[in-house]
């Protein structure tokens, strides 16, 4: 069984109309390199899942420069005003999650959970639309689970089986993307032999893990 | 009435630093807020929270230090102390929401006399989104308000907020350059005022009802 695949290969498994999680937060542990050949391909009609949209030249606010994305599903746009401008504009569809729910929604999905029960969101616009139920007299949200087809993410060092471990604040989405994806794609910064990266390190097991990448530092 | 910018987010984060206690785990947000951690009480140990997945964060690292795998929740390079630790978002979301985070201070578009804050959208115009504002204010066990008593001149704190809320009735203390405010079930108690002002300039200031005591103290900044 082999794993690593190499650019060419990477890109025939983006389709357009695919939905897509990527890890990193503001650009902080996003797999740049896959996102390059994201931009080759120049797939169109995506569905981003993560955290944020990036800066308009660094992270996943490039998809949406590009005019590659169709929706986006994340908790903050801010630091990239192309998306605010497609939006306000009717180009391209935004939906706001806050930080924690957007998170368990991921993790709930990769879990095998029905949802997630959370007080954030209780009183605001964030509760439109969703079931409301009170527990020991406290309101919370049912937030669902949310899937993609395809997972992109960063890891520091990855072992030929994708065990993977994430330096710093690389983590974020990362570990739970991996498990809410049909298929699981892991650019390494480092890529070393299996068994070198010690099991204990593993955040991410390898078995969830279909392709890896070698990127670059 | 303090009219240097700069100078009312020092009084403002001089004061919240007032709030700290000793072994708390606290996150700052964005902007003024961050400012706070500049005037940590001597001999008191805090720990800072940064919502992209670590808590005792450190100083900037200097030129030629910076590690591309460790950064704060604005994006920026960032160190870490030596008792911190690194998490992913579900780990950090579980401390804010889980009440283990004793402290955050925000800032705010408006912030109203029953506690609501809102400070994440203006819609048609400003839709930066919540990020993890929402997740922080209904979840951390006290919620500081940290602003600028007025925006552009007009009122920021008001009877009821007109904007989309953050959270709703969550706001335990405002912070600004004139006054500190408690929230209280009977509404907004004017606690202290700076030496620069007077309750008359306050009071035109403010849209709010404000509950006036006859001692107030002194802002100690």
């Amino acid at each position: 069984m082999n794993k690593i695949i190499k650019p060419e290969q990477v890109k025939e498994l983006f389709k357009d109309g695919m939905t897509v999680m990527i890890g990193g937060f503001l650009a902080c542990g996003t797999p740049e390199k896959l996102i390059d050949l994201l931009i080759e391909k120049n797939v169109k009609d995506l569905t981003i899942i993560a955290n944020d949209t990036g800066f308009p030249d660094r992270g996943i606010g490039r998809l949406v420069v590009n005019g590659q994305v169709k929706k986006v599903v994340a908790s903050h746009i801010g630091t990239n005003p192309e998306t605010g401008r497609l939006m306000n504009e009717g180009k391209m569809e935004v939906e706001l999650v806050p930080q924690g729910s957007l998170i368990e929604k991921v993790r709930a999905a990769g879990a095998g959970l029905g949802g997630v029960l959370t007080p954030t969101g209780v009183g605001t616009i964030v509760e439109e639309g969703k079931e409301k139920l009170t527990i020991n007299g406290k309101e919370y949200l049912l937030e669902l689970p949310v899937k993609a087809d395809l997972a992109l993410v960063l890891g520091t060092v990855v072992d030929e089986f994708g065990n993977t471990f994430y330096k710093g604040t690389t983590k974020n989405f990362n570990p739970y993307i991996a498990l809410a994806a049909d298929t699981v794609i892991v650019e390494a910064e480092e890529l070393v032999k299996t068994g070198e990266l010690s099991p204990d390190l593993a955040m991410t097991p390898g078995v969830v893990v279909d392709y890896i990448m070698k990127g670059a530092l | 009435m303090i009219t240097d910018s700069k100078l009312a987010k020092e009084i403002i984060a001089k004061r919240v630093a007032k709030e700290l206690r000793d072994g708390q785990l606290v996150n700052l947000g964005i902007g003024l807020p961050t400012m706070v951690a500049n005037y940590v009480p001597e001999g008191m140990m805090v720990t800072f929270q940064s919502e992209n997945g670590m808590v005792g964060m450190g100083p900037t690292p200097a030129p030629g230090e910076e590690d591309v795998h460790i950064t704060n929740a604005g994006g920026q390079y960032v160190t870490i102390l030596p008792h911190g630790a690194y998490f992913d978002s579900s780990m950090s979301f579980s401390l804010i929401r889980g009440g283990h985070v004793d402290m955050t201070v925000l800032g705010a578009l408006e912030v109203d006399q029953e506690g609501n804050l809102a400070n994440w959208i203006v819609p048609g115009k400003m839709v930066p989104g919540m990020g993890g504002a929402m997740d922080l204010v209904s979840g951390a066990r006290r919620v500081i308000v940290a602003m600028q008593h007025t925006g552009k001149g007009q009122p920021k704190i008001l009877k009821k907020c007109t904007l989309p809320l953050t959270a709703r009735g969550e706001v335990d203390l405002i912070v600004t350059e004139l006054c500190v405010i408690e929230v209280t079930k009977a509404g907004l108690v004017l606690k202290e005022m700076h030496k620069d002002t007077t309750i008359e300039e306050i009071k035109s200031l403010t849209e709010a009802d404000l509950i006036i005591f006859e001692e107030i103290k002194t802002m100690d900044v």
